[in-house]
């Protein structure tokens, strides 16, 4: 039996080798290219953006506060198509993109969360208050928080992926309403100063190149998370099944 | 379609029976309410001027908190009893089954709910005995045992279903709490259809939506 064991091993330590070799050069490059991409973006929004008239340099925060939030429905989206595909085929690797996606947005958007909390206390002199645009963020984060505490606590795998496919898709139709609470519900939190629902004036251009950068910054941050979870857990999927059969060879 | 009506009817007359033969969750339901009730008045000083502000909230805490315990229960007796696998078995519509269980949680909600009206007056002196507030109460819940009915289905199948469910059925419910909430102040405060009824209009959009929603989305949940 130890031979079962022992061969599988083999397989899949040779299998990692190949991987490894060929992708690790690409990552790496990418990390890099990543790695210079947050220098420069530091510089841009730290030194090169225009200061903003009225609040000072905390108006810096907006550049990542605004492009983690907007990844983060970016991941949800993901989310929601892969959860559609997922329980239309049933197909596992739809699951694992619905959740990784998931997980990550959720880290995009906890940090989105953070930078608003650290502008509003020095501009509105407060943390945190329920005005609409916050309520509903609010709401999609702790739905997203659900969404990973179902997977958690299912007795099955495949249940935990169905339950969470179900609140993947009704949880995004949220997406929509926190990206234009602030245009539907007059609130503390200011309107969008760029996009298609901008209202006013708009960005400065050097602050609007400034804050797209980030956005661009921020998605490749997004892209390469989002590609190295996926990996990992179909790893995890690939290292139960070998359990699995392991299991199977001993009794 | 009178298919439909009568299995979920059939699935409303057995939750009906259990309780009535049991009576365990519309007691022990009500109890726990009262006591949410009570404990407000301890939270602060329950004088008239606090009340016009905080009325409102006590209600509608107590309702959601005992949509919790009552939904936390929905589908307890089925998985320990295994009559889900039973009723999964039977050739009938998935959302048949779902109306009914939603009928259900519907009726002991609103069982516990008129309960506890007479306590609202008696500790708090709210006016709570009319037909606006009534109405709200009903659409509110309604909306409540939709979203709950769906929740409570998953929660009730992993191993930390206490937490899950609020977890879950919370911010999903939260369109029409504050829906119920900012009507029923306006309700306490004496104002017409005018003021409530935008509110009261919010909640039924959202019953509507709910309740399509989660009838489609039952079956994914409910299979094996």
């Amino acid at each position: 039996m130890a031979t079962v064991a022992g061969r599988h091993q083999q397989g899949l330590v040779a299998r990692g080798r190949r991987v490894l070799g060929n992708a690790q050069r690409a990552k790496y490059i990418f990390l890099l290219l990543l790695a210079a991409m947050f220098v420069a973006n530091l510089y841009l929004m730290l030194i090169w953006a225009p200061t903003e008239r009225v609040m000072g340099d905390v108006q810096r925060i907006f550049y990542i506060h605004v492009p983690p939030l907007w990844v983060s429905f970016i991941a949800f989206f993901l989310t929601f198509g892969s959860s559609i595909a997922y329980l239309r085929t049933r197909d596992r690797s739809w699951d694992n993109r619905a959740f990784a996606a998931a997980e990550v947005g959720l880290a995009f958007m906890t940090v989105g969360i953070i930078a608003g909390a650290i502008w509003g206390k020095p501009v509105w002199g407060t943390w945190w208050t329920w005005d609409a645009k916050l309520t509903t963020t609010f709401v999609l984060w702790v739905t997203y928080v659900g969404y990973m505490m179902v997977r958690a606590y299912a007795p099955v795998r495949a249940q935990g992926a169905r339950w969470s496919a179900v609140i993947g898709i009704i949880g995004f139709i949220n997406v929509p309403i926190v990206y234009m609470a602030a245009v539907w519900w007059r609130g503390l939190h200011p309107d969008q100063v760029t996009g298609a629902f901008a209202s006013g004036g708009g960005l400065e251009p050097d602050m609007r190149t400034a804050f797209y950068f980030s956005v661009l910054t921020f998605v490749l941050l997004f892209a390469y998370l989002l590609y190295h979870r996926i990996g990992v857990r179909r790893t995890e999927d690939e290292i139960g099944s070998l359990h699995y059969a392991l299991h199977e060879g001993r009794s | 379609m009178s298919a439909y009506l009568h299995t979920a009817w059939t699935v409303f007359l057995k939750d009906v029976r259990i309780e009535a033969r049991t009576r365990e969750s519309l007691v022990s339901i009500l109890v726990f309410s009262v006591l949410v009730a009570f404990i407000f008045n301890f939270a602060f000083d329950p004088n008239p001027r606090v009340l016009a502000t905080v009325g409102p909230g006590i209600v509608w805490v107590a309702f959601v908190f005992t949509g919790v315990i009552g939904l936390n229960r929905n589908f307890v007796l089925e998985q320990e009893q295994g009559t889900l696998d039973a009723l999964l078995l039977a050739p009938v519509a998935r959302e048949a089954l779902y109306a009914g269980k939603l009928l259900g949680v519907f009726a002991l909600m609103t069982a516990v709910e008129a309960l506890m009206l007479p306590v609202f007056v008696v500790l708090y002196d709210l006016p709570v005995l009319n037909g606006p507030f009534v109405g709200v109460t009903l659409a509110a819940t309604l909306g409540f045992a939709a979203v709950g009915t769906l929740f409570s289905a998953i929660a009730v199948r992993t191993r930390a279903r206490e937490v899950l469910l609020p977890l879950l059925f919370l911010p999903a419910a939260l369109p029409v709490l504050i829906g119920a909430v900012a009507s029923s102040s306006d309700i306490f405060a004496g104002q017409g259809w005018s003021e409530y009824g935008r509110w009261l209009q919010l909640i039924l959009i959202f019953d509507v939506v709910f309740i399509v929603v989660t009838s489609v989305a039952f079956e994914a949940v409910i299979e094996e």
